[in-house]
């Protein structure tokens, strides 16, 4: 049995970038913003740096392949830097990478940055992706939100829930991130909605409106990862230390085995379930302060509550319309506004969610602060339901 | 060229059809266009059929062949594929329809094309070769999709359509009892190679000049052969757009005005090379009798006239599809746009989405799939029996994953219903929003895949599907066709016929 990584990795610092339609900015220029704010709290030199993770997803509209487009925006001083893809995922793998890089003892600093600069494509959505030589000429002529969308249909189905109480539902979701992400200075989306606003938007892929989507945004996330111990003798108090980091991918038996229903992730349920092992937690409803899910549409978020193990099986909706999950419940979620509102640069979007459990975690996070958490969660998840990655990642005070 | 009865009893034994489900009100046609040319007034009468954004020649083709070898006992060994609208003018088509039914490739094929007759051609050609004795079986379908210029009178005449028969010797429901042929430079109308829509001469010359004269000789030579009377032929099945052009040419050969067959102008339009054997099997489902003798004739640079007997062994036939459940398969289209946009007839906006589908097509790929892609066959692990779509080398059971052990699987007819689905209206198609979902085969297996000929409103978990060969999408820059399955949900007979 693996001694898996919990407390063995600490955060040193950590940067983002504003979110947006950042028409002024190339990916170039937001991993500039988002590495000097981590390297200014993380109080290091360039040249303390052993190596870097580097995650972009779309290379087409974005710096191309390769690690050479982090190395040379930041001038790094000719150090390693590894470029990762996971799909939306990106951003966690290359947190892994670099908490992995320090875990294993072969580096002292590691840097993971995530990029993603998706307003240079001439419309409003994400581009569409290929997906080799076979998928497009026999995979169906989908897009993120009718992918997602299908898990409302299946849910649904199998929990008898009538469409206009999970419509309800998710207009909650969605309406609980934009309070959340109008406090957030650098949140994409900073206009609170109305339950109203959501269920009567135009509609995208039945059932999720406009409002049920999130934002497509550009953007950078930065962390720079150390052991405890060197964090320690760079001055460092109040650190914030890794529990857990998992990740599970599908093998095509939810798209090709007649076993999955189709209203779950069944990857996610796998890595939350890892994680919460690796970190020591029995009972994730009262354990975990707070979390960032990815909510890349409204009914993501609903079906991984529960297989986060956070809501029972068919409860999210109860828990959702109960506020459960609102700033003053019992769980806040996506307290920076989420993929929802702060935005979705699909390589940052990993490293984003951990930079505001890493500032709330050390009481900084300004006008959405919360009391006292201690364990923040992140899920970060890439693909469609059917065929995906799942990261969840565990992050807490160093004890 | 001259066909001699006698000899083995060769004949039609199997049929199938196909329509497209939608049906253009003329009505809706001649609305767009009455302000241009009053005289159109009265023709806003009935209904022609019209693809879908993602059915050609070759979909058809398919769904009326696959619906033909559903009922058929024999497998072909020989395909020959009529129209004048293949999509491909080099890559045979016969060979794309073959592979979507999996005939397998120890086969002969041929396309046939160039003409109107280009039907009645192929069906001679392949009682041709099972008489000679070179195929024991042989397929012969026929379809086309013409595309018209806006106003035209071959906009509101024409419809698309097709329909399949097998040849063989082994108990015909039709025998073949005598053809006869001629080829004459009579220039109707022409398409050249490189253009889209036809160039059409005077109606009264077509029907004074060409059918009256061309046609009638040969109708005597064939009766002449058969050893039949004018009077004696049970049915008499001719395509023409010129209103009483057959019946006059009945009327000169000596064949009773009884007999003439109605040209399904009212509810179907005129399929193109597939309408004389569309005509054919529409008879032969609704009125032809053991023992009733069959004039068919196909007209087109010359004239193809064939005469069948329909057995005893016509009276048990049950059709898995011919063009009668066809025709009841209908919805009724009243949006002319909409035929103008899916026979892209008008500049649309398609949006940067759309720009997705110019890809180019990596054939080796297309090759080395051809029969997932084309075929839809997928695989069954040997050890533990789970069906799966695509094939692997790693059985996708999480309780097996045996290695090499799959064998090929169709899925094309197995029973399927839907597990998730949405109507998305983000994406780009020709027809939105885009409905797909993941499907279930009941005996295992499933995948993601589009749905077509679905109403918003239509789709929901657990309905059942059936599977269709249609377009998958369009490479406008290098003018390939993709092709691939879609999900199409099955509607009860029953409603079936209440739309109709």
């Amino acid at each position: 049995m693996a001694r898996g990584i919990k407390d063995k990795v600490a955060i040193l610092g950590m940067g983002c970038s504003q979110f947006g339609e950042r028409w002024e900015a190339g990916a170039e220029e937001l991993m500039v913003e988002a590495f000097a704010e981590a390297m200014a709290d993380a109080g290091i030199d360039q040249s303390q740096i052993d190596a870097a993770w580097f995650s972009t997803h779309y290379e087409e509209i974005n710096v191309g392949k390769g690690g050479l487009p982090l190395s040379i925006a930041l001038r790094l001083p000719n150090i390693a830097v590894t470029r990762v893809e996971n799909f939306c995922a990106s951003g966690s793998e290359a947190f892994r990478g670099a908490v992995y890089a320090v875990a294993s003892g072969a580096c002292d600093i590691a840097l993971a940055l995530g990029v993603e600069k998706l307003k240079d494509t001439g419309y409003g959505g994400l581009p569409g992706n290929l997906g080799g030589t076979l998928t497009p000429q026999w995979g169906a002529n989908g897009s993120a939100p009718g992918n997602f969308a299908q898990l409302a249909s299946a849910y649904r189905a199998k929990h008898r829930v009538n469409r206009d109480d999970l419509k309800r539902a998710i207009a909650h979701v969605s309406v609980k991130s934009h309070a959340n992400g109008a406090k957030n200075p650098k949140a994409h989306l900073r206009k609170p909605i109305t339950e109203a606003d959501a269920l009567n938007a135009p509609m995208i892929a039945e059932p999720l409106g406009l409002f049920d989507c999130c934002g497509v945004s550009d953007g950078a996330a930065a962390a720079i990862v150390t052991t405890p111990e060197i964090a320690k003798r760079l001055g460092k108090s109040n650190i914030v230390s890794v529990k857990a980091l998992q990740l599970a991918l599908s093998n095509g038996s939810e798209s090709g085995h007649n076993s999955w229903d189709g209203s779950y992730f069944h990857t996610t349920r796998i890595a939350a379930g890892k994680a919460y092992k690796e970190a020591g937690i029995e009972k994730p409803r009262e354990q975990v302060s707070m979390f960032e899910c990815h909510d890349c549409f409204s009914i993501t978020e609903l079906v991984t509550m529960e297989d986060l193990q956070l809501s029972p099986e068919g409860g999210a909706i109860k828990d959702v319309m109960n506020g459960f999950y609102d700033a003053d419940g019992q769980i806040p979620c996506q307290i920076d506004g989420g993929l929802k509102c702060f935005g979705h640069p699909i390589g940052a979007s990993g490293i984003r969610m951990l930079y505001e459990m890493y500032l709330q975690l050390q009481g900084r996070a300004g006008e959405r602060q919360l009391s006292n958490p201690s364990i923040g969660m992140t899920h970060n998840l890439g693909g469609s339901p059917m065929s995906n990655v799942a990261a969840v990642c565990i992050i807490g005070a160093y004890d | 060229m001259n066909f001699i009865a006698g000899g083995d009893v060769v004949g039609i034994t199997a049929f199938g059809g196909y329509v497209p489900r939608l049906r253009l009100a003329r009505k809706a046609i001649v609305a767009a266009h009455v302000w241009a040319d009053p005289g159109l007034k009265g023709k806003a009468r009935g209904e022609r059929s019209m693809c879908n954004w993602d059915e050609d020649a070759v979909t058809m083709a398919v769904e009326a062949a696959r619906n033909c070898l559903a009922s058929s006992k024999s497998a072909p060994e020989t395909v020959l594929f009529a129209s004048t609208s293949a999509p491909f003018a080099d890559r045979q088509n016969a060979g794309v329809i073959s592979t979507a039914l999996s005939l397998g490739e120890d086969l002969a094929s041929v396309d046939v094309g160039s003409s109107q007759r280009a039907g009645v051609t192929a069906l001679i050609q392949g009682i041709a070769g099972v008489r000679s004795g070179l195929y024991r079986n042989a397929l012969v379908v026929a379809a086309d999709k013409r595309r018209t210029k806006a106003a035209s009178p071959g906009e509101l005449a024409y419809g698309d359509g097709a329909a399949a028969v097998t040849i063989g010797n082994d108990t015909p429901l039709l025998e073949f009892v005598a053809a006869h042929s001629a080829t004459v430079d009579f220039v109707d109308h022409f398409r050249a190679a490189t253009e889209t829509f036809d160039y059409t001469w005077e109606e009264r010359w077509i029907r004074d000049e060409g059918l009256a004269k061309i046609v009638p000789p040969v109708i005597a030579k064939v009766l002449q052969k058969a050893g039949v009377k004018p009077s004696a032929l049970s049915h008499f099945v001719m395509p023409s757009t010129i209103g009483r052009a057959v019946a006059g040419i009945a009327k000169e050969a000596g064949i009773s005005a009884d007999v003439v067959r109605d040209n399904l102008d009212a509810v179907c339009g005129e399929t193109g090379a597939a309408h004389p054997l569309v005509m054919l099997l529409h008879a032969v489902e609704t009125a032809v009798k053991p023992g009733d003798t069959i004039l068919l004739v196909g007209f087109g640079q010359g004239c193809d006239a064939v005469v069948l007997r329909a057995t005893a062994a016509l009276a048990s036939f049950k059709p898995a599809g011919g063009i009668v459940a066809a025709l009841a398969n209908r919805q009724e289209e009243t949006n002319y746009q909409k035929y103008l946009a899916f026979n892209e007839l008008v500049t649309l906006e398609k949006g940067m989405r759309a720009e997705r589908d110019d890809y180019k097509t990596a054939l080796t790929v297309t090759y080395r799939k051809r029969d997932m892609l084309l075929g839809l066959v997928g695989g069954r692990c040997t050890q533990c029996g789970t069906l799966q779509f695509p094939r692997t080398d790693i059985c996708v059971n999480p309780q097996c994953k045996a290695m090499h052990t799959q064998e090929p699987h169709s899925f094309r007819d197995e029973p399927a219903s839907v597990l998730t689905w949405s109507a998305d209206y983000l994406t780009y198609t020709a027809d939105p929003p885009s409905h797909y979902g993941m499907i279930t085969f009941a005996n295992g297996g499933r995948f993601m895949t589009d749905f077509t000929d679905v109403n918003i409103g239509e789709v929901d978990v657990g309905i059942a599907v059936r599977m269709m060969f249609r377009v998958k999408s369009f490479d406008h820059l290098r003018g390939f066709v993709r092709y691939f399955w879609k999900a199409v949900p099955v509607r009860a007979a029953a409603a079936q016929s209440a739309a109709a």
